[in-house]
């Protein structure tokens, strides 16, 4: 059985010049232990589709499952199930790491001991047991999101659903985020759903590839299933299967300028 | 469940508030100003009523502390969307209801606390008034942050700009306290302002107030200012909760 299951999910949101699909269909299903790679340009829907997957938004249209719990009749059950990273992460920068740490803990209602206990080993496996006193504002880019990160995972979440969770870090920082990922898979059994806009990213560390683009679901498969069937061939890059898809190019290598 | 959320919510806003010793004074400035540099203007002058104008001026300047203070908290939750902490809390399974009671327990904590500053400094100008009557001041102080800051935080959950949220605080502030006699007593004027003051909540509280300062307990104004203080804040929090079970949906 898959860990997350969508069926026609949507969302119209009412602006004052009317409505906007920001999602129009979403179909996917994710296997339990999979990363997944959710891409799309800017716009596809891809925000609003893990907003609504985390019980932020409340879908308009289709229904879905997060860990066998309903997104519509059961999101309590969907919360303890699934932790979320957000673009913009979410600490207060004034506020020490021990601090945010041990609140998110007592919000998945752990006791104080609890609290606090867990916040020592998440800052252990997350390389932050150095920073625990500073606040969160002193952190650098890379331990910000590996903050971040230790918070979504307070409660063990089967699903981690990170929105961008590379953007704006150094190459460094970034390789170090991959093996994180990884290793959350390849020791808690961990499914990971994310988005990003670096498909090399995206090719390096998913299990399969969910593409979307205005609302819908384009193309779904391995990296390589996508650039065999999109792309032209196997060793086509992912770049280039990604603009085929979405239809924004590529442009023939011989193509010359119609006029200079 | 809820009790506990509302703790931990409330610790944590206590906490930053506690951090920034500044913006734990700032608040009680301009009442203070109001007080120094207003309340000697009135000494002499014939207000009606009983007591001595001290008795009438400090329940408007506790109101209008908390009418100011309160009507700005929103601001917080306009930071606090942009660096994602809301939604960092809403994905988990903390009751909606403690993430909207616990900031605005802190608020009328916050509050309380500044009308007890402002009331010392009424005493050494010259303010005599029962202790009853100064405590029943704090808890319609207390209400009525609880009132506004649940209001606040409500509209800044939908407009979500500061650009947006502060003008229209502004706008709907500065008549709420020049309508509701909080300076003078609106039967200091003509009947037609006396008649309008009256459709805003303010005017019934502040009437409570004066009379508690003055020890009559029993009045009509005493029970119509606890209905209205009531009234309006279970409306407050009720729309106040349906914004924040809701957000962003």
């Amino acid at each position: 059985m898959p860990i997350i299951s969508t069926a026609g999910l949507a969302r119209t949101f009412q602006t004052k010049r009317g409505p906007v699909e920001a999602v129009r269909v979403i179909d996917l299903t994710v296997r339990e232990g999979e990363i997944l790679g959710f891409l799309g340009p800017n716009g596809a829907g891809k925000t609003t589709t893990l907003r609504m997957l985390t019980t932020l938004l409340a879908p308009t249209g289709g229904a879905a499952t997060v860990a066998g719990c309903d997104l519509a009749t059961d999101p309590a059950g969907v919360r303890r199930a699934c932790g979320y990273v957000a673009q913009s992460g979410g600490v207060d920068p004034q506020i020490t790491v021990r601090e945010e740490l041990i609140t998110q803990g007592r919000l998945y209602r752990l006791t104080k001991a609890q609290a606090a206990e867990r916040a020592e080993e998440l800052a252990r496996d997350l390389g932050l047991t150095d920073l625990l006193d500073r606040k969160a504002g002193a952190l650098s880019g890379g331990q910000r999101r590996r903050l971040d990160i230790a918070m979504a995972l307070t409660h063990r979440p089967k699903v981690l659903f990170l929105d961008e969770p590379t953007t704006g870090l150094d190459p460094a920082s970034r390789a170090d985020l991959w093996a994180l990922i990884r290793r959350l898979r390849d020791e808690h059994g961990t499914t990971v759903f994310l988005t990003t806009h670096y498909l090399d990213e995206a090719d390096a560390l998913s299990d399969r590839l969910v593409i979307v683009d205005q609302g819908v679901v384009v193309a779904e498969g391995t990296p390589t299933a996508l650039k065999l069937a999109h792309g032209g061939s196997i060793d086509a890059s992912l770049q280039d299967t990604f603009l085929a898809i979405t239809g924004r190019g590529p442009v023939p290598a011989d193509a010359a300028p119609v006029a200079v | 469940m809820l009790l506990q959320d509302t703790a931990l919510i409330y610790g944590r806003y206590a906490r930053q508030t506690l951090r920034s010793r500044f913006a734990l004074l700032f608040g009680v400035l301009m009442p203070l100003l109001y007080l120094l540099f207003f309340g000697p203007l009135l000494t002499n002058l014939p207000l009606g009523g009983q007591g001595s104008s001290w008795q009438v001026l400090v329940p408007g300047l506790l109101l209008q502390l908390g009418l100011f203070g309160a009507s700005f908290a929103g601001f917080t939750i306009i930071i606090e969307n942009s660096q994602g902490v809301v939604e960092r809390m809403r994905v988990t399974p903390v009751s909606r209801l403690a993430l909207l009671l616990g900031r605005v327990l802190r608020d009328a904590t916050l509050f309380v606390f500044q009308a007890v500053l402002l009331v010392l400094a009424a005493l050494a100008m010259g303010l005599r008034a029962p202790l009853p009557g100064v405590l029943i001041g704090f808890a319609f102080v207390a209400l009525l942050t609880v009132s506004l800051a649940s209001l606040s935080y409500a509209l800044a959950m939908k407009v979500r700009t500061p650009q947006e949220f502060g003008p229209a605080i502004n706008a709907t502030t500065m008549p709420m306290m020049l309508l509701s006699g909080l300076m003078l007593p609106m039967t200091l004027g003509p009947t037609w302002l006396d008649v309008l003051s009256h459709f805003t909540p303010f005017r019934y509280l502040v009437d409570a107030i004066r009379d508690a300062y003055i020890g009559s307990y029993t009045t009509a104004h005493m029970l119509y200012g606890t209905l209205v203080a009531i009234a309006f804040a279970a409306l407050a929090v009720t729309v106040g909760t349906r914004v924040f079970r809701t957000a962003g949906a």
